[in-house]
């Protein structure tokens, strides 16, 4: 127990050695505490107040109204919990997926290699989007697990063959032939020599897998495919849209709330990519 | 069949080509600033050959790296001089303007570095990267240039035509090692800096390479400062070794007494390390322990802790380089004693030797 | 009763795009418990993947790698498994033989967890130390919770060893384990791999291009001179040290430079007919060593590779002059 808590701290430490990622860091906790503690101290403002359509920011409403005269700053909290469950969600099936089909393809080689790697290619050269709109029209993605698993099966192929590609070249490493020579088994030389060796590549992919997941879902609900019932920030841009508030100057507040509340927790996500290699690496860890 | 000529100091002038004086060279790390070259003073000759010896971390390539100015960003050169001679005119190295320096480079004192050979453009051929270099330190005659490039390939036993118009991966590791040597010599410099010049050839291309530059120190006239860990690579082409450890140069001394009458613990250690192929087969004794840290050396002299000679004011004063012989000189402060334990043991092996 | 390794006309070749490199060729080599045998020569003539064989870590292309007298090949499961601690391998690089996200401890207790040997990371931490104790390590506490990259290259190498000993082997291969150290250390771990041999009965392979070493090390045993994938000389290294008889193994001793001023200077150099050195994609017909032979004898050497053959003195050569010579062929 002991030893959990000090390699927290360690952890924590060693994120502050880079400022940037540090910062990247803070930013996910905040959306984190945003999204799914917030929302239980500030309630969603359901209530229309036609006096109020489309105000400026104010002390009262931060972040203005939107076109019902509902709070923007209320909606954005309540917003994140979709997007963010959506892009943990995906990015996790994505990265599990590919890690499995990279390591077996690496390490099996031959007809399994190919293949899989034939499978990825296929589903590489599939547009993604168009692909989406269809399945969007045949099945019904009004839950936030079934759009997570689909946006997770369809970004795999890429993120494989970066994993496959690294494995291959950690299978080559004096270390792992000892390991064979030592008789310790292929589950072992996957878990603990190679994967630890690729940790900091995989909460990477994870990262990048997590951007992709949350780009890809807010096209969807913006151009209205995804029947999505609650608030979330993909839905405040679509109904800016379809209430024409694109083409009212005085809605900027109202769109601004969500699109900066995305491209900040993208650009979190990104930054706090930085110090990963500050956490996973050794040799950096013990200072020398 | 050959046999390698038992070299003789007549090639060597009274005139000195490079003096080293207290040179101190820090690396700033994390931790610290890591002191890589302490103190090293030296003076070389004109159509000398002098080897620095000593294992990872002496500060051997750093110094080449000081004399040349090239070294990274992180290090900095905190105290000495180095200055150099030619005809009678001498210039202080370390106060070089940029274009000085450009001119010093490769005209006065070229230096080949460690694993150079796989350095080269691997998309231009031979030919093209010789011209970039001669122009980049102010050669414009083309004409000039490449007579003077086929000529030298030619004296490094390469065939040249076919190695001016090679790309770098059609000559093998031996090959453009000796591309480089004709390059370092191009144009005309006094004074050639190699840092492992035969680490990672083959045997046979080792030995290729060495007669190469025992014909050209022959042939042209340059003196030449080896940097090695392989201590028969300077037993084959030196006048003078210089050990280094820890940073500090400990011993100087002729070659032959280097070999056979090493009066420096480490220099005895090392030179006991190390198997040779002739003669029957003696016992080798390793030296205990390891490098010490150049964040925080030892205090004193920084070799006391795995020295067998070691006493109580070991660990108070670094010891200075002292004359102990003709041309023989010792950093340490018991060499006394250490002289006269060796002296029985050296003069058998003497004996048997002559 | 048979050796304990036994390589029966193995070869291995591996296809670079169209072409194929015969990196070992039809090499035949017995080694005897407690022996040492010293595979030396140059880079690319497959002594590393002789030797790689040897432990079962790369399949031949062709022939038998027989461990106690068995094709390991064709050995069961069970008798594989045992197999496969018997023969262990040391590597050059003292860099990337440890896995860098490991402690010591972790590294060693590995094996002995998967084996059985200990029953918990707690038990096993006693087993690890005592390991330590054997290869030098001492005080083993230091050292059990410490990460590679905080090890020096020598320590580095006795952990990689440790780690071989945890298996209880009977036969190590040593790919140039101690090239990358620096000098004045090779030699301890050249004498604690030695006191292996009289403590344990251990065999070793022991791989290196540094016929210096060599004779150092295997002053007892043998030395097999490779060239191009070939064994062309074997026989007890003093003999091969001092009376070299194939022409490459000759011409190899004399060009090594040694760390004695006059016996270095004063040597007779063997000048070779050509310094190219073939590539392994376009080996020379006949003998390969030919081109480059001083007893080239066109007729006899450019057509068919010579055999092994012995010449007295126990030693063995590959040369179809020689052979002649001593009325064999």
């Amino acid at each position: 127990m002991v030893a959990f808590w000090h390699g927290l701290g360690t952890t924590l430490r060693l994120l502050t050695r880079n400022p940037v990622g540090f910062i990247g860091f803070l930013g996910v906790v905040f959306f984190i505490v945003l999204s799914f503690v917030v929302p239980h101290l500030v309630p969603l403002d359901r209530t229309t107040k036609i006096d109020q359509v489309y105000a400026a920011a104010s002390w009262q409403h931060p972040l203005g109204t939107d076109f019902s005269g509902r709070d923007v700053l209320s909606h954005v909290i309540h917003g994140g919990r979709d997007v963010l469950t959506i892009a943990f969600l995906a990015g996790a099936i994505s990265t599990l997926i590919a890690v499995t089909l990279g390591s077996l393809s690496a390490l099996a080689g031959g007809t399994v290699d190919s293949a899989i790697m034939g499978l990825a290619d296929i589903v590489l050269t599939i547009p993604q989007f168009p692909l989406l709109i269809v399945l969007a029209g045949l099945l019904r993605f009004n839950s936030v697990v079934i759009l997570a698993v689909i946006l997770g099966l369809l970004s795999w192929p890429s993120l494989t063959r970066a994993i496959r590609a690294q494995v291959l070249s950690l299978r080559e490493r004096d270390f792992v032939e000892a390991a064979r020579a030592l008789d310790l088994g292929t589950r072992h030389i996957i878990l603990r020599e190679i994967m630890p060796n690729m940790a900091s590549y995989l909460v990477v992919s994870l990262i990048f897998a997590m951007t992709a997941a949350v780009y890809a879902q807010v096209g969807l609900v913006f151009l209205g495919l995804v029947p999505l019932s609650g608030t979330n920030w993909g839905v405040m841009l679509q109904l800016a849209w379809t209430k024409g508030a694109i083409f009212y100057p005085k809605a900027l507040w109202y769109i601004m709330g969500p699109v900066l509340a995305i491209a900040l927790f993208q650009l979190a996500l990104v930054f706090a990519s930085r110090s990963l290699e500050e956490v996973f690496n050794p040799r950096l860890r013990t200072g020398v | 069949m050959q046999s390698g000529s038992r070299l003789g100091s007549d090639h060597i002038r009274d005139e000195t080509t490079l003096a080293v004086r207290d040179l101190w060279v820090t690396y700033q790390a994390r931790r610290g600033a890591v002191k890589a070259v302490r103190g090293v003073s030296f003076d070389i000759r004109l159509g000398e050959t002098i080897a620095f010896i000593g294992e990872s971390g002496c500060g051997k390539t750093t110094l080449g790296l000081a004399l040349i100015r090239l070294l990274p960003k992180t290090a900095t050169i905190a105290r000495g001089g180095v200055t150099y001679a030619r005809n009678g005119v001498d210039a202080d190295v370390l106060a070089m303007d940029p274009n000085a320096l450009r001119e010093f480079r490769w005209k006065e004192c070229a230096m080949i570095f460690q694993g150079a050979q796989n350095a080269f453009n691997p998309v231009l051929r031979i030919r093209d990267q010789v011209w970039d270099t001669a122009r980049a330190h102010g050669e414009s005659d083309s004409q000039r240039i490449r007579t003077r490039m086929l000529e030298l390939f030619r004296l490094v036993s390469l065939d040249p035509e076919r190695a001016m118009n090679a790309y770098p991966h059609e000559l093998s590791g031996g090959m453009r090692q000796r591309v480089l040597l004709a390059l370092g010599l191009l144009l005309d410099p006094q004074l050639i800096i190699l840092d492992e010049p035969t680490t990672a050839l083959d045997i046979l291309t080792q030995r290729s390479v060495i007669e190469v530059l025992r014909n050209l120190r022959q042939q042209l006239d340059f003196s030449l400062i080896l940097i090695s860990h392989d201590l028969s690579l300077a037993a084959e082409l030196t006048d003078r070794v210089g050990t280094m450890y820890a940073g500090a140069l400990v011993e100087v001394a002729d070659v032959m007494d280097t070999y056979y009458r090493p009066y420096h613990p480490y220099t005895i250690g090392l030179i006991r390390a190390v198997p040779t192929l002739s003669g029957a087969r003696r016992d080798l004794i390793s030296i205990p322990g390891s490098p010490p840290d150049l964040i925080e050396p030892p205090t004193g002299c920084s070799f006391h802790p795995r020295c067998p000679y070691a006493t109580a004011p070991c660990d108070k004063a670094q010891p200075g380089l002292e004359t102990v012989g003709l041309n023989h000189q010792v950093a340490c402060w018991n060499w006394q004693t250490v002289i006269a334990d060796q002296g029985a043991r050296l003069a058998t092996e003497a004996a048997r030797r002559d | 009763m048979a050796p304990i390794m036994q390589l029966v006309n193995l070869s291995r070749s591996f296809k670079v795009g169209r072409a194929t490199v015969h990196a070992v060729d039809d090499v035949t080599l017995s080694i005897h418990e407690g022996e040492v045998v010293c595979l030396v020569g140059e880079s690319g003539c497959g002594k590393t993947t002789t030797g790689k064989m040897a432990v079962g870590l790369l399949r031949p292309s062709s022939g038998e790698v027989r461990f106690r007298g068995q094709d390991i090949w064709k050995m069961n499961t069970r008798d594989f498994r045992v197999y496969r601690q018997a023969a262990q391998i040391i590597h050059q690089d003292p860099y990337s033989s440890l896995n860098p996200t490991q402690t010591v401890a972790d590294i060693i207790s590995a094996p002995l967890l998967r084996h059985g040997a200990a029953r918990s990371r707690h038990a096993a931490r006693d087993q690890v130390a005592e390991l330590l104790h054997r290869v030098d390590m001492t005080p083993p506490d230091d050292y059990l919770d410490k990460y590679p990259h905080q090890l020096s290259g020598g320590q580095r190498q006795r952990v990689s060893v440790a780690r071989a000993l945890t298996v209880n082997p009977s036969f190590i291969m040593a790919d140039e384990a101690v090239s990358m150290l620096d000098v004045s250390i090779r030699v301890s771990l050249l004498k604690m791999l030695g006191r292996f041999r009289s403590e344990m009965g251990m065999t070793y392979l022991f791989i290196t291009h540094d016929l210096a070493v060599a004779k150092f090390f295997a002053w007892d045993g043998r030395i097999a001179v490779m060239y191009l994938g070939r064994v062309v000389e074997i026989g007890p290294t003093a003999r091969l040290i001092g009376h070299p008889q194939h022409p490459y193994t000759q011409a190899l001793l004399s060009a090594l430079p040694e760390a004695d001023p006059v016996a270095t200077r004063q040597k007779e150099r063997v000048q070779l007919r050509s310094m190219d050195v073939p590539s392994l994609m376009n080996i020379p017909r006949g003998c390969s060593f030919h081109p480059r032979c001083l007893l080239f004898e066109p007729g006899l050497c450019d057509v068919a590779a010579p055999q092994l053959v012995d010449i007295g003195h126990a030693t063995e050569v590959a040369c179809h002059v020689l052979a002649r010579q001593h009325g064999l062929q």
